[in-house]
């Protein structure tokens, strides 16, 4: 995040943010990605009216001002350039309004909107990477159309579980590492170190090196990268890469170590996306603590879970302390190994399910990635929820790597 | 008498009880006591995380935290209302509560009180506003004589 760069008009539609007591957090996570948070002005008769015209009849007057401003954004009354709509958590009417304004301000203005429910826990730094995605959508469209790697450069994905790093040149990868995410900075160099190593090059032959994950900013500052990028963009980026489906619509699925991406991506661009974070067990945490209770590799529970059948294990929780209690009793009560691990899988792609892809549009091709998708129960549970083919692409673990160094090509003329 | 109204920041009631000698209780006063910005009535308010957490003695943790945000400027005034004038689906420009669900509840509590309550719908001619502040007005009397008694 550069200071430097121009500063973002974000349009705040939201109900309840100032009474959950977070907008300051919200103003904050906006002032750290040089963006400024807008209240679209409008008139007492426009929110009088806006029922009518949007066709959502709702209770809460806030909500009506909410559709008002999304109203006066698409109607060009108001310039800007991106949108954050937000309503609390647990509102039914709060979530349909979300939902719908969103879906209208994507289809009929195409400026990058972001939507998110909140509770009075929500902080900054929960925001952080939303807000970033946000401003970079909407600042660096033309970085994002950037469609073949050049050059020789490195990307390091520094995950809450595993560090990844490749070395690509002349838009091929020729090196790759990855390690157990322990110490971040240890982790970096080390999935570096062997990226490089297998490449047979040298760290000064890197022209240039892009960041992204959790530990990002600390690992970017550290080896001096040339940008540091949070996970949406990244991963929108390096998926339809990887899956050579680059032009027109696809969703891109991230089962990750700690949180879920689930991003509708348009010629490789990210429109709508969530991110999701409230629970373990929709996470890979879930499926790693699943294959250590049947004693065997996180590597190995995908085949497992392929040869076994879900409905035959009653889960009575997505929790991942309660639900991992239920895959335990059924093994108890004599389920198979393999039957358990699809019930895992099952789990959490219906999490999945319910909770994110209700909110984004999900278009063919869905792409996953990350490393959660070569547990090959996973996508085959997504693929009976969702109804079509699912596609994980070569080298899915290393999108965040392949996405970070296939955008910093952008930046090697910038370098010399 | 402390006079509780409903939409609790409509400035008409407000006067209207004030001109007849009774307290009105309206959440300016309490957004009051949280503003730190140059003006009274600059957003945005400073209401804190701890807010909805003192929203939890009205409505509990599963109820969305603007809810009980809400509900702690709006619980201490219905805990000292004597009376309550409640108006129904005024227009926005009367007096607005964003939230429908705090509106629900705050209109329950009030009436679980058992106080002396003026239910009113809002006007939609001049006859029907004449009416309507003749009715408040006789209310606000009738507290006042209640008071004295």
């Amino acid at each position: 995040m550069n200071s430097s760069e121009n500063l973002v008009r974000i349009a705040q539609l939201s109900c309840g943010a100032e009474y959950s007591g977070i907008q300051a957090e919200i103003d904050s996570a906006a002032k750290q990605v040089n963006a400024v948070i807008v209240y679209p002005e409008i008139d007492i008769k426009d929110i009088e009216d806006i029922e009518e015209d949007f066709g959502l009849k709702v209770a809460s007057s806030d909500l009506k001002l909410l559709m008002a401003r999304a109203k006066s954004i698409v109607t060009g009354k108001v310039k800007v350039d991106a949108v954050f709509v937000a309503t609390c958590f647990r509102c039914a009417e709060g979530a349909i309004v979300r939902s719908e304004v969103r879906r209208y301000i994507h289809e009929k203005t195409g400026i990058p909107v972001i939507s998110y429910s909140f509770t009075e826990r929500t902080t900054a730094g929960t925001l952080l990477t939303r807000m970033e995605a946000l401003t970079t959508t909407a600042r660096r469209k033309s970085l994002l159309a950037r469609e073949k790697q050049s050059g020789m450069t490195a990307g390091i994905d520094s995950g809450s579980t595993t560090t990844k790093a490749v070395v690509m040149k002349d838009n091929k990868i020729i090196g790759k590492g990855w390690v157990p995410t322990i110490k971040v900075l240890e982790s970096a160099e080390e999935a570096f170190n062997a990226a490089l190593k297998e490449a047979g090059v040298k760290r000064e032959d890197i022209q240039a090196l892009g960041t992204t994950g959790y530990g990002r900013f600390l690992v970017g500052e550290h080896l001096k990268a040339d940008l540091i990028q949070e996970e949406i963009t990244v991963n929108s980026k390096g998926a339809v890469y990887l899956a050579g489906k680059q032009k027109g619509p696809a969703t891109v699925l991230d089962i990750g170590g700690m949180d879920n991406k689930a991003i509708s991506v348009m010629d490789g661009i990210p429109g709508m996306f969530t991110m999701g974070g409230i629970c373990a067990g929709a996470s890979g945490r879930f499926l790693e603590m699943t294959a250590k209770r049947l004693g065997v590799g996180i590597n190995e529970l995908g085949a497992l879970a392929m040869k076994g059948r879900q409905e035959r294990v009653k889960m009575n929780s997505y929790c991942i302390v309660f639900g991992i209690q239920s895959l335990v009793n059924s093994l108890a009560a004599g389920s198979t190994p393999e039957d358990v691990a699809a019930a895992a899988c099952h789990s959490v792609a219906e999490q999945l399910f319910e909770q994110q892809l209700q909110e984004i549009d999900v278009k063919e091709p869905v792409i996953m990635c990350g490393g959660t998708a070569l547990i090959e129960g996973l996508p085959r549970a997504v693929e009976d929820l969702l109804k079509v083919k699912v596609i994980v692409p070569e080298n899915a673990q290393f999108i965040g790597a392949v996405g970070a160094a296939l955008l910093v090509s952008g930046f090697i003329r910038s370098r010399i | 008498m402390k006079v509780f109204i409903y939409p609790t920041n409509s400035l008409i009631l407000f006067d209207l009880v004030e001109r007849f000698g009774h307290e009105p209780l309206a959440v300016m006063q309490e957004i009051s006591k949280r503003v730190n910005t140059p003006g009274l009535d600059s957003p945005p308010m400073n209401i804190t995380p701890e807010d909805p957490k003192i929203g939890l003695k009205y409505a509990a943790v599963e109820v969305p935290s603007g809810v009980r945000g809400r509900m702690a400027l709006n619980g201490p005034l219905i805990s000292k209302a004597e009376a309550a004038i409640i108006v129904r689906d005024p227009v926005v420009s009367f007096g607005c509560m964003g939230c429908a669900r705090t509106n629900e509840l705050v209109n329950f509590l009030i009436r679980a009180k058992k106080i002396p309550i003026l239910d009113l719908d809002y006007p939609s001619n001049e006859e029907e506003a004449k009416e309507f502040v003749y009715k408040i007005s006789q209310f606000l009397k009738s507290l006042g004589q209640e008071e004295k008694k």
